[in-house]
């Protein structure tokens, strides 16, 4: 019996990495976005920044034009990994760490401060179902967790005791989705074969989307214009 | 009303909460332009403290305003509750005993719950002591009047109803209840500025005296309709404010490049995408923009009315007269209004500039309801005049104006 259950986990091991693959891309920017600006933040935390500015972050891009905080995603996929892992959005010199990030319905959305001071975590959701929270968080207090029911599109966090912290969690009903890293790549894990519309989404840049065929695995590469 | 000693200082103090509600509904403004009302996330408490015990050093960033604003409630709240005991004299004397019992009871009742912490035992057990104490000494006059008296009891039940929407409007995280919160805000400020003008003495000299011209009816129901409007308008304006639409239109005079904007759905997504402000606001929605709209066409509306209003008043009272005078002063706060409604779209709602809006809009609802209030108290004479109720003759002074 017990040789009869390993030898059914070796073939599901099996079968599953031959129908499931990576998507892969890089997304570009290109032209030029309005300069991003300045926020005038206070004095308490200006200090936490050791001096540097505080800039908005509409368009971060690196020296090749690649674009980061894009939201790529299979659209109408169903299933996907399992969302037990809580996705951990910092707080530290009074921003939101990452800026933008993606989660499946239902998945812990962790939020930490690291900062010596006190913030509230004020999520703002649009869509019904999803149910708008306000807690506070002390310096070095417990971390806070969120989870949402319904599929969302760039749900955003604020920080009223500071008025310029945001972050944005996109949220999914299945477990294909990926934010693109700082050089504008993306990778989105364990997409079973077949054919699908890959979708890209900027906060600022807008849509794009590619129908892609996942043979083992897929890249796709896209441009997104600065609006 | 007789005039003694104690009702000059109850005017006095009528007025003195007639200016702590205007500064309170200037730190709401200042609030809602930070756009800090979330910054507290509790309440009654604040960061878990009892609101008066809360450290100044944590009064940082969004949390001033808000704070502020709550202190600044509590500071109005209690002098409404002194204000309708002065009012009411001797019976209140009654109220404030077994009100005191209730809040005392509350304290001890607190004192038995690990939740509650003892800063809030103890402010609850301490007013309420307080307030028994002071019921046998204060109040032991007779009331100023039936009337005044129920208008003092009417404050103190709005200044409660204000704080428990100010509260609620926190933990319910609930917009909608800020735009009444804004909106009685102005209803209350009205109410007790009519206080501090019917305790004056100037207010009993004037019942004592006959107009010199009558107000004809219309002329009041003109001036009672533009009140009204305006209200209307600060409520527009309020349900702006809470609903995040002061910049769904961020250009003047035109919106949106046009005369009147599209609001479709890709109009509406290259409006998101092109709003570059380190604010991060909600998403501009039509209905956003159908409200700003309004707010707009409203402005138009109440600065006709309050034209109207000045030229009927002149016309009919002579430009000479107070009444035609404060009407003139009404109108030049409508053309503040009027332009501060416009620098704030311009200055991409600054937020000193927002709150001066909604102080001048406070204080242009004041001007007409006063208005209205003293030509109605007029229209109460038995006028030895024939021209009472009357629109002046054509040749009679200061018609035709």
């Amino acid at each position: 019996m017990k040789s009869l259950i390993l030898t059914l986990t070796a073939v599901a091991i099996v079968a599953g990495s031959a129908s499931a693959g990576d998507v892969t891309g890089k997304i570009t920017l290109k032209g030029t976005p309005a300069p991003e600006k300045e926020i005038p933040v206070d004095p308490t935390c200006g200090k936490l920044q050791a001096g540097k500015k505080v800039m908005t972050r509409f368009y971060v891009s690196d020296a090749t034009g690649g674009l980061a905080d894009c939201v790529v995603y299979l659209e109408g996929a169903k299933g996907g990994a399992a969302s037990d892992k809580a996705v951990v959005i910092d707080q530290k010199g009074c921003e939101y760490l990452p800026y933008i990030n993606s989660a499946q319905t239902g998945q812990p959305i962790r939020v930490l401060n690291s900062d010596p001071l006190m913030h509230n975590v004020h999520p703002t959701p649009a869509v019904d179902g999803n149910k708008e929270d306000n807690k506070a968080q002390m310096a070095g207090g417990k971390p806070l967790d969120f989870a949402f029911t319904k599929a969302e599109k760039f749900l955003r966090f604020k920080c009223d005791v500071h008025p310029w912290m945001f972050a944005y969690v996109s949220v999914f009903d299945h477990g294909f989705h990926a934010v693109t890293g700082k050089d504008g790549s993306f990778k989105i894990t364990g997409v079973p074969d077949g054919k699908y519309k890959l979708v890209v989404e900027h906060r600022k840049g807008g849509k794009v989307e590619k129908e892609i065929e996942v043979k083992g695995s897929a890249k796709a590469d896209f441009t997104i214009e600065a609006k | 009303m007789p005039q003694t000693a104690e009702h000059l200082w109850l005017h006095r103090f009528a007025v003195l909460t007639a200016l702590a509600t205007l500064l309170l509904i200037g730190i709401g403004g200042l609030v809602t332009s930070h756009g800090a009302g979330m910054a507290v996330p509790d309440w009654p408490n604040s960061y878990g403290y009892n609101m008066f015990t809360f450290p100044v050093s944590m009064w940082v960033g969004g949390i001033l305003y808000e704070h502020s604003h709550r202190l600044a409630g509590s500071v109005v709240g209690f002098m409404t509750l002194v204000l309708a005991l002065w009012m009411n004299g001797r019976p209140a004397a009654k109220w404030l005993r077994w009100g005191s019992v209730v809040v005392l009871a509350l304290g001890l009742v607190a004192s038995t719950s690990a939740k509650v912490k003892l800063d809030n035992v103890l402010f609850l057990v301490g007013t309420g002591v307080a307030g028994f104490g002071i019921s046998f000494v204060w109040p032991r006059h007779e009331a100023v009047s039936p009337r005044l008296a129920r208008f003092g009891l009417l404050a103190l039940v709005l200044v409660i109803v204000q704080g428990v929407l100010g509260g609620l409007r926190v933990t319910a995280l609930a917009d909608w209840l800020g735009i009444f919160h804004g909106t009685l805000a102005q209803c209350f400020l009205v109410l007790m500025c009519a206080i501090a003008l019917v305790t004056s003495d100037w207010w009993a000299r004037l019942k004592a005296e006959s107009p010199p011209v009558a107000v004809p009816a219309k002329v009041r129901r003109f001036l009672l309709i533009t009140t009204l409007l305006i209200l209307g308008q600060l409520a527009l304006g309020a349900s702006m404010r809470h609903q995040h639409a002061g910049l769904a239109v961020p250009d003047f005079p035109l919106a949106h490049g046009k005369v009147w904007p599209a609001t479709d759905t890709i109009s509406l997504e290259t409006y998101n995408r092109s709003r570059n402000d380190h604010r991060e606001f909600k998403p501009i929605t039509a209905r956003q923009i159908h409200l700003h709209m309004a707010h707009r066409i409203g402005a138009l509306v109440v600065f006709g009315h309050v034209l109207g209003c000045l030229l009927k008043l002149r016309r009919t009272m002579g430009a000479a007269h107070p009444v035609a005078k404060a009407a003139g002063v009404w109108f030049g706060l409508i053309c503040v209004q009027f332009g501060l409604g416009i620098w704030t779209v311009l200055s991409n709602k600054a937020a000193d500039i927002a709150t001066l809006h909604v102080l001048v809009g406070a204080a242009s609802l004041v001007t007409g309801a006063l208005l209205t209030l003293l030509t109605a108290a007029w229209s109460g004479h038995s006028c030895p005049l024939p021209a009472c109720g009357q629109e002046r003759p054509p040749h009679a002074p200061g018609a035709g104006l």
